[in-house]
């Protein structure tokens, strides 16, 4: 999968096919009749499913919106009772702690979004640019991260970082998210498919390495470090365990821990908690309608899975 | 700013003649990839070997040190423990409830979506909407559908006609049924974005052929798509048994491994021994067995992997 990301983004730049629209291409197909009915019952199908899908995510929007006092009667009261309120929104929103949760999300992300592209599009560039000695070493160790699941190292990292005193700091939950192998070969796939005439013409000149990497590699970068970028963000600010057992200040929890503590303090104010799902929710709502065609590719391409 | 002060040290060797250059690459390769491997060490290999270590002592989180030397003792506790056993039972049957689903509904979605190809931008926020929000907030949207007596599913089930549904987070044999659903609506658009990206590599010109030559739509699925399909699958289905085996946030947030340890899963064994009893020792143990397992999977995705792009390249 590592290999295709690279040469379909290679392709769709060449082209300059969009990604967004990825039947488009195969539009004007069918005129048969019984391929016409076939299509009509897909797309039949599919609405009841998609409709089935949006159920839980309006279920929530719908209780947000009414008041606690409603809610907390039941689910057909809140079905019935149109009377919409932002109360719980404002009455969170107003709390606080929301912001607190928000900029340690934000923050975090960041943070390792910025470290993890650089690091890894240096050693990526590294890996596709340079001959050295040691090189197949590197690469098979790259090979042995991708199947590492940090998940699974929380006990022993939160050891590292109690040792180096980093708990109940932003760098706990940061550092640790820094090596994401899976962005070294995205990256070196992408760099492998870039051509090298520039390079080749920049090094005549005199340039080096470093220069080369910073104004002629990345620039021809900016779809790949743009795709990188989301899928990271997304990794991080969604991120449960690490923060979970590595932050046990409140002012510093991200909005997963925040979330997680909703349910014991808010009890029964039921379309409060629905609001802050809600809440935590947006900025990736958000993230997504804009960088829609970013994160869908990313995804695909990477095969990065939390 | 950093990358500034950098610039430096690497010029030196930039200005190699021909016959220098493979040498004179050395050193800037090195420092390219030094930030990342000193992370890479850091915070992945180091663990690794820590956690190994561990799993051999009697360390705990109260005592600096490792503590005193427990050679196999810790695993054999783990094996022998009845609690081990059942997180091993709920991760597998979690993986077993979830796999199925993920896969063959993504499959069907996506070749219903690549059918339709009108809304194409409805269905993604339908079903891939759900994959990028935190499992926090999914988990408080599905805890308050799951709501005894008075949640979205009680309602439901009452007006088909059960008038006294059993509470489905609250009873053990349903508790892990309503993680896994929830986990399937979380996490299909994953799976369905593969498939669509993979539907779309498909030539066109295959389908046009097996339509002259008078093909129902479904015989161009069953002969065309599902085999040329087939690589994806593999890839889905072995992503998919790693993300199974590694279940922590939707237990942990929905049922904290209850009613009793009825959903309790390997990931919250680990976690528990190791930030409730203080037993980093044998938690390093009970996740140093857990590692071999998710690595067996991943090793077999690689191997197949490379693999499958060998015979591509000879195709």
């Amino acid at each position: 999968m590592t290999s295709t990301i690279a040469q379909r983004s290679r392709r769709r730049t060449r082209n300059g096919v969009s990604a967004a629209a990825p039947v488009a291409r195969v539009a004007t197909r069918r005129s048969d009749g019984s391929g016409r009915t076939f299509t009509i019952g897909s797309g039949v199908v599919l609405m009841v499913f998609a409709a089935l899908w949006l159920i839980p995510s309006l279920w929530a929007i719908k209780t947000s919106l009414t008041s606690n006092a409603t809610s907390a009667i039941g689910a057909g009261p809140i079905l019935r009772d149109w009377r919409l309120t932002f109360g719980s929104y404002s009455a969170l929103l107003r709390g606080g702690d929301i912001w607190d949760w928000y900029l340690a999300s934000a923050f975090t992300s960041v943070v390792t979004v910025a470290l993890t592209v650089l690091f890894a599009s240096m050693a990526a560039y590294a890996l596709s640019r340079l001959r050295f000695r040691g090189r197949r070493l590197v690469f098979w160790l790259m090979i042995g991260g991708i199947m590492i699941p940090p998940q699974v190292l929380i006990v022993p990292v939160f050891q590292e970082l109690e040792l180096v005193k980093l708990l109940n700091t932003y760098w706990a939950v940061i550092l640790p998210q820094v090596p994401a192998v899976i962005a070294v070969f995205v990256f070196k796939q992408f760099f492998d498919g870039l051509p090298r005439d520039f390079e080749e013409a920049a090094r005549i000149e005199g340039a080096d390495f470093w220069t080369i990497y910073r104004l002629i590699v990345m620039p021809l970068s900016k779809p790949v470090i743009a795709a990188m970028s989301i899928v990271t963000f997304v990794g991080v600010w969604n991120n449960l365990i690490l923060p979970l057992f590595v932050l046990s200040n409140p002012k510093l929890m991200t909005i997963p821990v925040g979330l997680a503590t909703v349910q014991g303090s808010y009890g029964q104010r039921l379309s409060d908690i629905q609001a802050s799902s809600i809440l935590g929710a947006l900025p990736l709502v958000i993230l997504f309608l804009i960088f829609q065609r970013q994160i869908v590719e990313g995804v695909a391409g990477t095969g990065v899975k939390g | 700013m950093t990358a500034q002060t950098l610039a430096s040290p690497w010029s030196m060797a930039a200005r190699p003649t021909a016959g220098r250059r493979r040498q004179g690459a050395a050193r800037p390769a090195w420092l390219f990839i030094a930030p990342f491997g000193i992370f890479y060490l850091l915070f992945l290999v180091w663990p690794v070997i820590y956690m190994i270590i561990t799993s051999f002592f009697n360390t705990t989180l109260v005592k600096n040190g490792f503590g005193s030397f427990a050679g196999f003792a810790n695993y054999q506790e783990m094996l022998t423990k009845p609690e081990f056993w059942s997180g091993l039972w709920h991760t597998i049957q979690f993986t077993l409830y979830t796999v199925p689903p993920l896969v063959i509904l993504a499959f069907i979605f996506a070749i219903l979506a690549n059918r339709v190809q009108h809304g194409q931008w409805f269905f993604r926020l339908a079903f891939f909407v759900p994959f990028i929000l935190p499992s926090a907030a999914i988990a408080l949207i599905w805890s308050f559908i799951y709501t005894p007596t008075s949640g979205l599913w009680n309602a439901f089930q009452t007006w088909l006609g059960n008038s006294n549904p059993s509470p489905v987070l609250g009873t053990p044999n349903l508790a892990m049924i309503g993680v896994a659903i929830t986990t399937v609506w979380w996490t299909i658009g994953f799976n369905f974005v593969l498939y669509l990206a993979a539907l779309q590599d498909i030539p066109r010109e295959l389908y046009e052929a097996a339509s002259v030559d008078g093909a129902t739509p479904w015989q161009q699925i069953r002969f065309i798509t599902i085999p040329l399909l087939s690589r994806t699958t593999t890839l889905v289905l072995l992503l998919q048994i790693i993300a199974s085996l590694k279940i922590f946030d939707q237990v942990y947030l929905m049922t904290a491994g209850g009613p009793g340890i009825s959903t309790q899963v390997l990931l919250g064994l680990v976690t528990n021994t190791a930030f409730t009893d203080y037993r980093t020792g044998a938690a390093s143990a009970a996740s140093v067995l857990l590692f071999f397992l998710i690595l067996i999977i991943a090793v077999t995705r690689q191997v197949i992997e490379t693999i499958q792009q060998r015979r591509a390249a000879l195709i």
